[in-house]
C-alpha cells in the first residue's frame, strides 16, 4: 500500500458519519480496490502519479488566508469561496434570490431532497479511482440549483484557494450544478494557490442540464507551482440543451483535467475548449470524452497547448458515437506549440463511431513558431524573446478570445500573458 | 396533340418530403422537340418537381400520375428512367472524389447502352466521342483527368452537366437551374451547348429562377409555379411579363381569378 | 429500407472465390507445442545449430508472455496446444529441384488461384515464391534474378545457402522477444521468403510471395526477411488466401525489412485470407508483425496494404527511421464486412534527423464490421527537422458497423512538424442518386464510390495488383448493407 493510500485510510476511518455514509463507504471500498492508477493503465499512459503516491496529505485544516481578493471577479452575481475545500461564508458574497447557490454542506442540511436526486449519479465512482476517492470524502463544495426558467446573466464564481503552511494538505471539493429546464447560467471555477506550497486538489464537478437549458462553464486552474491538481467535470445533457466548457490550465506541478459530456437526449450541443500552457517541469494532462448517446447532437472541441522548458503536455480526446446517435456532427481539434527542445507533447485524439449517418472529423498537429514570422518581427526591431512571446500569444489568443468580453476575459488574458517571458510589454499588445 | 404523341404527361402530381407537401397537383404536357420553361420563386417546388421526375426517393409521390412515352414513369427506378432517356442536369452537381470524370461517364453510357441492347463502347471509341462533345461546351482536356466535379468551379460543374447530356443523348432533358451561379460568359457557353442539342426528338424542361436564361434558350412554353402548382402557363411573352411585374403579381392574378 | 440498402442486401452471400481445398498428402507434426516439436521442425528443415538455439530461446521467452488484450478486437481464447505447427505437402522423392518436379496438384492449386507458376505463363515482370501451408513449394525466375545478383528464395533455402546473411539479419528488426505472436512465430516459423538485393542493384522484376493455407487445424507461421544493400531497390508483393472452414485458423507471420544507405523497399500486400461466413463463423486470425528498419541515410521503406480478408486483422506495419533523411510511408485500405474485425495501422518511429513519414489510411466498414485505425507517430529528441503527415478517412456502409480512429502522437522535439487529420462519413445519398440518374446501377455506384475513396492508396500498388485490389474490394463489399 502506498503512503498516500495509507494516510487516506487513516483519515477515512475518522470521519465515516453523516447522511451520505453508505455512498461514501462504497466509494472508499472501490478506491481501495482500484488503487491509484499507474502508467500501465491505458487511461494514464502518459501521466504518472508515482510522486503523489509517496506523499502523506492532511485533510483540509482550518487555515488563515491572505490576498484572496486578487482572485475575485468584479462582475460576478455571487461568489462562493472555499479554503482547502471548505466553504468560507466570510469570504463569500450572498446569492441572489430565485436559485439555491451555496455550499454543499449547507444544502445537505437545508435541501437534501434537491441534492440527493443528482449527487454522485453522474460521475463514475466505480471505474475511476480518483472520482471514487472524491466521493468517499464528500463533505463540502458548491451546490447550484436553478429552477426551471431561471436565467442568471452574471457569472456564478466558485473560488477554491489552497494553502498548506507546514504540511501538505488535501482538498476534495465536490460540486453539483443542476440547471432546470430552460434555465441559463454561467459558472466560473477558479483554483488558485496562495503561496508556493505543496498540496493536492482532487475536485469533482457534476453538471446536470435539463431540457433546453444552457450552461457556460469556465475553469481557471492557477494552482501553485508545486501543487497536484486532478479534476473531473462530468456533464449530463438533457434534450436540446447547450453546454460549453472552457478550461484554462496554467498552474500546478502536475495537473490532470478531465471533462466528460454525455448526450442523454437528442438535439443538444456541446462545446469543449481548452488551453494548456506549461513551463519548467510542469505536466499538464487534458482529457475529454464526448459520449454521443443520442441522435442529432453536435459537438465541437478545440484544445491548444503551449509547452516550454522541460514541460510535458498531454491531450487525450475521445469522441464516442453510439449506434443510435444518427445525424451526429462532431469535430475535434488539438494543436500544440512546442517551444523548447526539452518539452514533450503526447496527443491521442480518438473517434469511435458505431452509427453510419454521421459527420465526424478530428485533427491534431504539433509544430513550432513560424520561422518566417519570427524573422519578420525581428527585422522590424522586436527582440527575439519578445517576438517569440508575441507569436506564442497569437497562438493562444484564439482561446482567450472565446471567452466573452469582460472581467473574465481580462483575467484569462492576464494569466496567459503572465506565463510568457516578455509579458509586461505584451499586456499592451494584447 | 393526342395523348399517344405526347412525350410526357403529368397529371395532378402531389409529392411530400418528411410529411410536408411540396407539390400540390401539377399538370403538364410536353411533346417531342418542345422546350418548356418552368419559372417560379424560391420554394415554389420547381426543383422538387425536377427531382421527382428523375426518381429521387427523398420525395414521396402521394397522388397523381406521370406517363412518359405512354409508360408509368413513377414505377421506374432512377437508373431505369435514365435508360428510358431521361436526363437531369443537377442544380448542385455532386462531387465523387477519386472517380475519374471520363471513367464515370463511360460507365454511365455503357450501362445505358447495355440495357438498351447496344454494344458497349471501348475506351478508344468513347474518347473520340467525348472529345467531339467536349467542344460543344468548350471544355478543355484537363477536365478529363480530374475526379467527377471535384474542385470544379461553379461554371465548370454546369458545363460538365451539359457535356454529360451531350454524351448520354437523352430524349427528355430536365435542366434544374443550370443558369444559377453563372456569369454572363459562362451562361452563353452553357446555353449554346444546350441549343446545339435541341432537336425534333428531344424535349427539354428548363427550370430557372431568372428570365435571363430564356433570352438564350428560347422556350416554346413558359409555366409559372407557385406553392406547389403551375399557376400560369403561356408563351415566351409570359417570361417577359414576369420580368416586369415580378412573381407576386403574376401569381396574385391567378389567386384572384380562382 | 431504401432501395440502395435492398439492392446491397440482395447481393449477400457471394461465395469467397478461393475457398477450395486441395487434396494432397501432407507431412505434419503432432498437434501442440513443446520443445520437442520445435526440435522436430528444426530437424525437418535440417537447420544449423544457431537456428535451433534461436527458436528455443524464443519459445522459452514465449512461455513467460501473456497474450495481448489491448487491441480493439474480440475473440474467444486460442488453445495453443490444439494447433498443428507444421504441415507440408509431402515431397515426392527428394523434394522438387525445379518446377518440373513440383507436384502437379500443387501447380493446379496455384493456377486455380490465378497464380500460374510455370514461368512462360507468368507476367514476365513478376517472380513468385509460392508458400503452401508451412513451406515454400516453388520460386520462379530464380536464374534470371541470380544473374543480377539478387537472392530470392524460400527462407529454408536461405538458411542452407546463406546462413551468414540469415544470422546477421534475422531478428535484427523484430527481435525474438518482441511481442507474444512474433515470439511464437520465432519459435515455430516454418518457411517464408528471403530477399537480398546487393549494393547498387535495382531488382529487375517485381518479387512476390503467394501464401496459401490449405491444411486443417494448422497455424501458418511464415517469416519474410528482405535486405536491401546500399543504393539498391526492390518492389515486393504478397498475396494470401485460405479455404473456407468453420474453425478459425491462426496466421502469425513476421516480416523484417532492412534498408541501408539510399536503399528503397516497396512492400505491398493484398490480403484476402478467408474472412469467415456472413454469420461470422470461421476465418483466419491474422496477427502479424511487420517492421522495417530504414537504417541507412536517405533510405526509404514504403508499406502499401489492401486488407479485405481475415476474420480478425491485427497488424501495424511500421518503419523505424534510423538514418538521417530516411523516409517511411504507409498506405492502407482496410475493409471489414459481415463480422470481420480489423485493428490496423502503423508506427513511425523517427530517430534520424530530417526524417519524413506519410500515413494514408482508408477504412471501410460494412455489415457488423469493426474497423480501427491505430497508429503511433513518435518523434525522438534527436530527430530534428522531422515531419509526419497522417490522413485517416473512414467510410461507413450500414448502421451496425463501427469505425474507430486512434492515433497516438508523441513528440519530443521542437523542430518537427506532425499533422493528423481524420474524417468519417457515409456514402452520400446525393452521390448515389447522381450515379443512378446517369443510368449506373446502385451496386456499381457503391463500388465506384468506394474505389474512388481508395484511389490514392491503389495508385501506390503495382499495376496488376491495383486491378486485383479493385476487384477484391467490390467482391468483399457485396451484401454490405442490411
Amino acid at each position: 500500500m502506498t503512503e498516500l493510500t495509507q494516510s487516506l485510510r487513516e483519515s477515512f476511518t475518522q470521519r465515516t458519519n453523516g447522511p451520505l455514509r453508505l455512498l461514501r463507504e462504497a466509494a472508499f471500498a472501490r478506491f481501495a480496490k482500484l488503487g491509484l492508477p499507474t502508467t500501465q493503465d491505458e487511461d494514464w499512459k502518459y501521466t504518472s502519479l508515482a510522486a503523489l503516491a509517496q506523499m502523506r496529505f492532511e485533510l483540509a485544516a482550518e487555515a488563515t488566508v491572505h490576498d484572496v481578493d486578487r482572485w475575485t471577479l468584479s462582475d460576478a452575481a455571487v461568489r462562493l469561496t472555499f479554503v482547502n475545500g471548505r466553504y468560507r461564508p466570510e469570504l463569500s458574497s450572498r446569492a441572489p434570490g430565485g436559485a439555491f447557490i451555496g455550499s454543499l454542506s449547507a444544502a445537505l442540511v437545508e435541501r437534501p431532497e434537491l441534492v440527493e436526486r443528482e449527487l454522485a449519479r453522474h460521475a463514475d465512482s466505480h471505474g475511476d479511482a480518483l472520482t471514487a476517492l472524491n466521493t468517499a470524502f464528500i463533505e463540502d463544495g458548491a451546490f447550484v440549483h436553478l429552477p426551471a426558467g431561471a436565467a442568471l446573466q452574471a457569472p456564478i464564481h466558485l473560488l477554491y484557494v489552497s494553502t498548506a503552511p507546514g504540511k501538505p494538505t488535501l482538498s476534495q471539493p465536490r460540486n453539483l450544478i443542476v440547471a432546470g429546464a430552460n434555465s441559463q447560467a454561467t459558472v466560473v471555477e477558479t483554483y488558485a494557490g496562495l503561496d508556493n506550497e505543496v498540496y493536492f486538489t482532487n475536485a469533482v464537478t457534476e453538471v446536470v442540464l435539463g431540457d433546453n437549458a444552457r450552461v457556460d462553464h469556465y475553469k481557471l486552474q492557477a494552482e501553485s507551482a508545486r501543487a497536484f491538481h486532478v479534476a473531473l467535470t462530468q456533464i449530463h445533457q438533457g434534450r436540446d440543451s447547450r453546454f460549453s466548457s472552457h478550461s484554462v490550465a496554467l498552474g500546478a506541478a502536475l495537473a490532470r483535467n478531465e471533462v466528460r459530456a454525455l448526450f442523454a437526449s437528442e438535439g443538444s450541443e456541446c462545446t469543449l475548449n481548452g488551453l494548456y500552457m506549461a513551463t519548467g517541469k510542469q505536466h499538464l494532462d487534458n482529457r475529454t470524452l464526448i459520449d454521443h448517446k443520442s441522435p442529432r447532437c453536435t459537438s465541437r472541441e478545440l484544445y491548444k497547448g503551449v509547452l516550454d522548458g522541460h514541460s510535458r503536455g498531454v491531450f487525450s480526446g475521445r469522441v464516442l458515437v453510439r449506434q443510435d446517435a444518427q445525424k451526429t456532427d462532431a469535430s475535434q481539434t488539438n494543436k500544440n506549440l512546442l517551444l523548447s527542445d526539452d518539452a514533450i507533447v503526447d496527443t491521442k485524439p480518438q473517434l469511435e463511431i458505431f452509427a453510419d449517418d454521421v459527420k465526424c472529423a478530428h485533427g491534431a498537429a504539433v509544430g513550432q513558431l513560424d520561422e518566417n514570422a519570427l524573422f519578420y518581427l525581428r527585422s522590424r526591431g522586436i527582440g527575439q524573446e519578445a517576438a517569440r512571446s508575441l507569436l506564442t500569444y497569437a497562438f493562444a489568443s484564439e482561446m482567450v478570445n472565446l471567452v466573452p468580453l469582460g472581467p473574465l476575459r481580462a483575467r484569462v488574458r492576464d494569466l496567459v500573458t503572465s506565463k510568457l517571458p516578455a509579458f509586461e510589454r505584451l499586456k499592451e499588445a494584447a | 396533340m393526342t395523348r399517344s404523341e405526347l412525350l410526357l404527361r403529368v397529371k395532378d402530381l402531389h409529392a411530400t418530403v418528411g410529411g410536408k407537401e411540396i407539390l400540390r397537383g401539377i399538370d403538364l404536357e410536353v411533346g417531342p422537340g418542345e422546350v418548356h420553361a418552368i419559372m417560379g420563386p424560391n420554394g415554389s417546388g420547381k426543383s422538387t418537381f425536377a427531382q421527382v421526375l428523375a426518381g429521387r426517393e427523398t420525395f414521396e409521390v402521394t397522388k397523381g400520375e406521370v406517363l412518359y412515352q405512354g409508360q408509368d414513369l413513377l414505377a421506374l427506378s432512377p437508373e431505369e428512367r435514365a435508360v428510358a432517356g431521361i436526363f437531369m442536369a443537377f442544380q448542385y452537381p455532386v462531387e465523387i472524389p477519386g472517380v475519374g470524370n471520363l471513367y464515370f461517364l463511360r460507365t454511365a453510357l455503357n450501362a445505358l447502352r447495355k440495357r438498351r441492347g447496344e454494344e458497349e463502347l471501348d475506351a478508344m471509341d468513347f474518347l473520340a466521342l467525348a472529345k467531339q462533345k467536349m467542344k460543344l461546351v468548350a471544355m478543355d482536356e484537363s477536365f478529363t483527368g480530374r475526379s467527377v466535379n471535384e474542385g470544379f468551379s461553379g461554371g465548370e460543374k454546369k458545363r460538365n452537366e451539359i457535356f454529360q447530356m451531350a454524351v448520354l443523348d437523352p430524349r427528355l432533358a430536365i435542366l434544374d437551374e443550370t443558369d444559377s451561379g453563372l456569369d454572363i460568359d459562362a451562361l452563353r457557353t452553357v446555353a449554346s451547348g444546350v441549343n446545339s442539342l435541341r432537336s425534333k426528338d428531344r424535349a427539354m424542361i428548363v427550370i430557372t429562377h431568372y428570365q435571363r436564361l430564356l433570352e438564350y434558350i428560347v422556350p416554346d412554353r413558359v409555366h409559372v409555379m407557385g406553392n406547389g402548382r403551375i399557376v400560369r402557363s403561356g408563351g415566351r411573352e409570359l417570361a417577359l411579363e414576369l420580368e416586369q411585374k415580378g412573381y407576386a403579381q403574376v401569381e396574385g392574378r391567378r389567386e384572384a381569378a380562382r | 429500407m431504401s432501395t440502395s440498402a435492398k439492392t446491397l442486401q440482395e447481393l449477400t452471400n457471394r461465395q469467397y472465390k478461393h475457398g477450395f481445398v486441395t487434396d494432397i498428402e501432407a507431412d505434419t507434426v503432432p498437434r501442440g507445442l513443446n520443445e520437442d516439436v520445435i526440435r522436430l521442425i528444426s530437424a525437418k528443415k535440417n537447420e544449423p545449430e544457431f537456428m535451433l538455439d534461436w527458436r528455443l530461446k524464443a519459445y522459452r521467452h514465449w512461455l513467460t508472455m501473456k497474450e495481448p488484450r489491448w487491441q480493439n478486437v474480440r475473440y474467444p481464447p486460442i488453445d495453443y496446444q490444439d494447433i498443428v505447427y507444421y504441415s507440408a505437402p509431402k515431397p515426392k522423392g527428394q523434394g522438387p529441384k525445379s518446377l518440373e518436379e513440383v507436384d502437379p496438384e500443387l501447380l493446379k492449386a496455384f493456377e486455380k488461384l490465378g497464380i500460374p507458376l510455370e514461368e512462360q505463363k507468368r507476367l514476365s515482370g513478376v517472380a513468385v515464391d509460392a508458400v503452401f501451408d508451412s513451406v515454400s513449394v516453388a520460386t520462379t525466375f530464380k536464374e534470371k534474378l541470380a544473374k543480377a545478383g539478387v537472392i530470392f528464395s524460400s527462407f529454408s533455402e536461405a538458411v542452407q545457402k546463406h546462413p551468414d546473411l540469415v544470422k546477421k539479419y534475422l531478428g535484427s528488426v523484430v527481435p525474438y522477444s518482441d511481442n507474444f505472436f512474433a515470439t511464437l512465430n520465432s519459435a515455430v516459423f516454418s518457411d517464408g521468403s528471403f530477399v537480398y538485393i546487393p549494393k547498387g542493384v535495382r531488382c529487375p522484376m517485381e518479387l512476390s510471395t503467394y501464401f496459401r493455407i490449405n491444411a486443417e487445424n494448422t497455424g501458418q507461421f511464415e517469416r519474410t526477411l528482405i535486405v536491401a544493400e546500399e543504393g539498391s531497390y526492390v518492389s515486393y508483393l504478397e498475396g494470401c488466401t485460405a479455404p473456407m472452414r468453420d474453425k478459425n485458423q491462426l496466421h502469425a507471420a513476421v516480416v523484417e525489412l532492412v534498408a541501408l544507405d539510399n536503399a528503397q523497399i516497396k512492400y505491398s500486400t493484398v490480403q484476402n485470407w478467408y474472412p469467415g461466413d456472413a454469420q461470422g463463423k470461421g476465418g483466419i486470425y491474422n496477427f502479424v508483425t511487420k517492421r522495417g528498419a530504414a537504417r541507412g541515410r536517405a533510405s526509404k521503406i514504403s508499406w502499401t496494404q489492401v486488407e479485405t480478408g481475415s476474420a480478425i486483422t491485427w497488424k501495424y506495419p511500421s518503419v523505424i527511421l534510423q538514418g538521417d533523411d530516411a523516409v517511411g510511408e504507409f498506405h492502407s485500405v482496410a475493409l471489414t464486412n459481415n463480422y470481420q474485425q480489423a485493428d490496423t495501422g502503423t508506427k513511425m518511429i523517427h530517430i534520424g534527423k530530417n526524417t519524413r513519414s506519410t500515413i494514408l489510411s482508408k477504412g471501410i466498414s460494412a455489415g457488423h464490421g469493426q474497423n480501427t485505425y491505430r497508429g503511433l507517430v513518435k518523434i525522438q529528441k534527436g530527430a530534428t527537422g522531422s515531419r509526419n503527415y497522417t490522413q485517416c478517412d473512414s467510410l461507413l456502409l450500414g448502421n451496425r458497423c463501427g469505425a474507430h480512429t486512434m492515433p497516438y502522437i508523441e513528440v519530443k522535439n521542437t523542430s518537427s512538424q506532425v499533422e493528423h487529420e481524420a474524417s468519417t462519413s457515409k456514402i452520400g445519398e446525393d452521390q448515389l442518386f447522381y450515379c443512378t440518374q446517369r443510368g449506373i446501377s446502385e451496386e456499381d455506384a457503391v463500388s465506384m464510390i468506394v474505389n474512388g475513396f481508395c484511389r490514392e492508396v491503389f495508385k501506390e500498388l503495382p499495376m496488376e495488383f491495383a486491378v486485383e485490389a479493385q476487384k477484391l474490394l467490390s467482391v468483399s463489399l457485396e451484401g454490405s448493407i442490411g
